[in-house]
């Protein structure tokens, strides 16, 4: 059993839809982390979860990735540990500059609350280890500001480092403009920092995690993060 | 030490898309004024921050925009301080 630790920020709401999904589906150990917390040690993964951190003023996650947590979620990351932002945990992400670009506004200016599909991109990651590349995953998305942009430069480094981990596709797994749900800059939904062991995504894995959910693939990232404990928790130090 | 009032606009950087003024944009032509080309949309932010010259107050607040105002990835910020 791996102990989770989900960071909460003012304005997090899917702390418990994570911790839920982490401790009574996938019956691993979990705790809260309020975001005042330094100490990181004994922990196996950090989670930063969805919601709406300061109220998403200034820019979203801007606020949350300066507190005092987030330099020690910078260590832990650095020292090769997994780190999983979702929807906002992506937002910051990119914001404390742990993963490259940025979370603009959707290009619809709406809020976007639906099932997507992603296909898997990459799977030499912790994050999607237990999924072959192609796979289509079916994921809720539930965000105003999912639109990812990054500089020409950055997106060459993206692709030529597999960094890319989900695009959004229709249900036949091709990247199509009608299944982009906010504009994202090749459709990009998720990616991994060079290292591979930082992943930020826009659609929620928590939220189908079961079958009463009438979903269940988002389940294959977090037994691709155990299994990925089983094999190297011993080797990796932690922060 | 004095008092400064600084006025920093945070704006998109030409590259990025702006939704919001393009939307703004397509209402100002529902309004008929058909000649407006473009609309862009920032952020203004007033600050007022005790110092001892204008100099040294400009690159703190260029520190901030930096650090946490602006995000370099997606803005452009510019930093006016006045007396």
């Amino acid at each position: 059993m791996y102990k989770f630790g989900i960071v909460v920020f003012p304005g997090s709401n899917c702390d418990h839809d994570c911790y839920h999904a982490i401790k009574h589906v996938l019956a691993q150990d979990c705790e809260f982390l309020w975001h005042h917390e330094t100490d990181l040690e004994g922990f196996d993964c950090i989670v930063l979860p969805g919601g709406f951190s300061y109220g998403d003023y200034l820019r979203t996650g801007s606020i949350a990735s300066l507190s005092p947590i987030m330099k020690s979620v910078e260590k832990y990351a650095l020292a090769g540990n997994p780190v999983i932002g979702i929807c906002n945990g992506f937002q910051v992400l990119v914001e404390s500059g742990l993963l490259p670009g940025a979370l603009i506004k959707n290009s619809s200016l709406k809020f976007v609350c639906k099932w997507v599909h992603v296909r898997v991109e990459s799977n030499k990651n912790l994050f999607t280890a237990n999924t072959k590349v192609g796979d289509v995953l079916e994921i809720p998305i539930a965000h105003g500001d999912g639109n990812y942009f990054c500089t020409p430069g950055e997106l060459k480094g993206l692709r030529e480092n597999s960094q890319i981990v989900f695009r959004y596709c229709n249900e036949n797994g091709d990247i199509t403009s009608e299944s982009n749900p906010n504009g994202s800059i090749e459709n990009i939904a998720g990616i991994i920092n060079k290292a591979g062991n930082v992943l930020g995504m826009m659609p929620h894995p928590e939220r189908c995690a079961e079958e009463m959910l009438n979903g269940t693939q988002g389940k294959l990232i977090f037994e691709s993060i155990i299994s990925w404990l089983n094999l190297n928790k011993k080797v990796t130090g932690r922060a | 030490m004095k008092e400064f009032k600084v006025k920093v606009e945070v704006k998109l950087k030409p590259v990025v898309l702006d939704p919001q003024g393009k939307t703004v944009l397509t209402a100002l032509h529902h309004l008929g004024y058909d000649n407006v080309e473009d609309a862009r949309i920032g952020k203004l932010i007033e600050l007022r921050i005790m110092g001892s010259d204008a100099g040294n107050v400009k690159e703190l607040v260029d520190d901030m925009c930096k650090k946490l105002l602006s995000n370099p990835v997606i803005e452009d910020f510019v930093v006016k301080v006045e007396e």
